[in-house]
């Protein structure tokens, strides 16, 4: 399989807060890559490392490399290229303070597309991908702001999905989402896959297990366990921690 | 049925009583402006016309109107706020955008907060030292609008830092995320939703401008001019100037004079301010969080 991130020896630490210590991880092309840990074990520090967003951290240190099919992601100064290619859905729902409309065509006007009808392409495609067509089709113009937790959640993703990523990170995106439209993007993700690698922080495990090709287990800033779900969920772990977390004895 | 205790009813009443004291502080606060007003109209109205405000002074200041001193300070007002915004508004999103937290960057901000608080006296000194003599521009308009401008740079730097600082930083990162750079972040969210604070800000410095004295007395402004100034190289008169030239400085003035050219002064200040609250009103109906 072909490698489309691989990450070496990262080292993250905000001020003297250790928070990933020497990690090594290969990411392919066209999995996903399921990440658990209990908190603090810096799952979200290793998403943000990966499209660089550590860069506008006031504190924020990092070493090690990470290459994007085979090329170092510090190569080019300015890392916004970078990130046009990978979609990041942070844990936290942002609406930005303008219209669904113009929330979802952000990122495409950003990077300069003017023609209207594949801006509308992208709208319907993005929204219906991320559940949301069906509820804001009627007021597309009205605030994104006003929207719910959940639906502002899901706002999110097709905002992430607008820019046509190669790669995309997704930190637990579903905790505002109720269970049935979880499944629902779940499923969407699933088709997804085939054109995209997906990488995703989870602290549902069972979301892990449903969605996820591989799945690797964070602790304290490391990478404990990481193997295929067939085998991690099935008893073949490295390391105890991961079964007791797994089994919800501990974390 | 649920009876309040006693505990409750006094919480009641001592809120109650909070209240109170809070609105009728807040209504003292008022008073002074209201009175103000109230009071120049009074003494000033008589003097109040057509002819007050488009005839030139006449007979040594003592009869005619107070046109040349609108004029003078709409010129002053309007360069100096052209030039001290841009800077100041460029300034800040330098400052909270871009520069790092250091001490260099703290040092500037401190210079910054300790500007505002120089005397407007010692602004005046300073302009005219900078601009009307060691520039050359001469006591003129300019000279006096950019002393002005140098005066209102920390008020429109610290006020647009304040609101830039309030939009939240989840909005510059959701913006990253999807790859806008840094300076689409800024143009399309940042300064958007800071518009309405930052105008506020260059509000205040324009009201500022127009009522100051000190700052422009040595760099640019006349106290009697027969003539309307012609390019930004002429002086001009100005209604502060004006103001405090016929309150001391002239036998034989009208009593209505003063108060009728504070109340213009007044009444300038005040429209501005209000167009300013309906512009920052409008953009914050357009965006809201």
């Amino acid at each position: 399989m072909n490698k489309k991130i691989e990450i070496k020896n990262l080292t993250v630490n905000y001020g003297n807060k250790d928070v990933i210590h020497n990690l090594y991880l290969d990411i392919f092309q066209n999995e996903v890559l399921a990440i658990i840990g209990p908190a603090n074990s810096g799952k979200s520090s290793l998403l943000r490392s990966l499209n660089r967003m550590m860069d506008f951290h006031p504190t924020a240190k990092v070493s090690g490399d990470i290459k994007l099919d085979g090329e170092s992601i510090y190569l080019d100064e300015d890392s916004t290229f970078l990130r046009r290619r990978i979609g990041m859905v942070s844990p936290l729902p942002v609406g930005l303070p303008m219209s669904i409309r113009e929330n979802v065509l952000y990122a495409p006007k950003m990077a300069g597309c003017k023609d209207q009808g594949e801006l509308d392409f992208i709208m319907e495609d993005c929204l219906k991908k991320a559940a949301l067509w069906d509820e804001v089709k009627d007021r597309l113009d009205g605030l994104a702001t006003k929207l719910s937790g959940g639906q502002q959640q899901r706002l999110t993703i097709a905002r992430a999905l607008s820019h046509h990523p190669e790669v995309l990170c997704l930190d637990e995106f579903s905790i505002a989402i109720d269970p049935v439209t979880t499944m629902k993007i779940e499923a969407v993700l699933h088709e997804l896959k085939k054109n995209m690698t997906i990488v995703m922080v989870t602290n549902v495990i069972n979301q892990a297990k449903r969605l996820g090709d591989r799945t690797a287990m964070m602790l304290h800033g490391s990478i404990i366990d990481l193997d295929s779900n067939d085998r991690l969920f099935n008893g073949h772990v490295k390391d105890t921690r991961t079964k007791e977390y797994i089994e919800g004895l501990f974390g | 049925m649920f009876r309040p205790s006693n505990h409750l009813l006094n919480k009641e009443i001592k809120e109650k009583k909070f209240k109170n004291l809070l609105s009728t502080i807040t209504f003292f606060l008022f008073l002074p402006a209201l009175i103000i007003i109230f009071w120049l109209f009074v003494k000033g109205y008589s003097a109040l016309s057509w002819d007050f405000l488009l005839m030139d002074p006449i007979q040594g200041m003592t009869a005619g109107g107070i046109f040349p001193t609108i004029v003078g300070t709409f010129w002053l007002v309007i360069i100096s706020v052209l030039v001290a915004c841009p800077m100041g508004v460029i300034a800040a999103i330098y400052l909270s955008e871009y520069a790092k937290d250091n001490k260099l960057t703290r040092v500037i901000r401190l210079a910054i907060l300790n500007l505002a608080g120089v005397p407007s006296i010692v602004h005046a000194l300073f302009g005219l030292g900078a601009f009307v003599l060691f520039m050359k521009m001469g006591t003129s308009i300019l000279a006096a609008s950019l002393t002005l401008a140098v005066m209102n740079l920390p008020v429109i730097i610290t006020s647009t830092l304040e609101s830039l600082k309030a939009v939240p930083h989840s909005y510059r990162e959701a913006s990253w995320n999807v790859g806008a750079s840094k300076l689409q972040t800024i143009r399309y969210i940042v300064l958007p939703n800071s518009l309405p604070g930052i105008l506020t800000g260059v509000v205040f410095s324009v009201g500022r401008s127009a009522g100051e004295t000190a700052a422009i007395l040595f760099t640019g402004v006349a106290f009697y001019l027969p003539f309307l100034p012609k390019s930004v190289f002429d002086q001009c008169m100005a209604l502060s100037m004006h103001l405090f030239t016929i309150s001391t400085q002239v036998v034989g003035v009208p009593d209505a004079y003063p108060f009728a050219t504070a109340l213009v002064l007044i009444l300038l200040i005040l429209s501005v301010n209000s167009i300013a609250v309906g512009l920052r009103s409008y953009f914050r109906m357009k965006r809201k969080w």
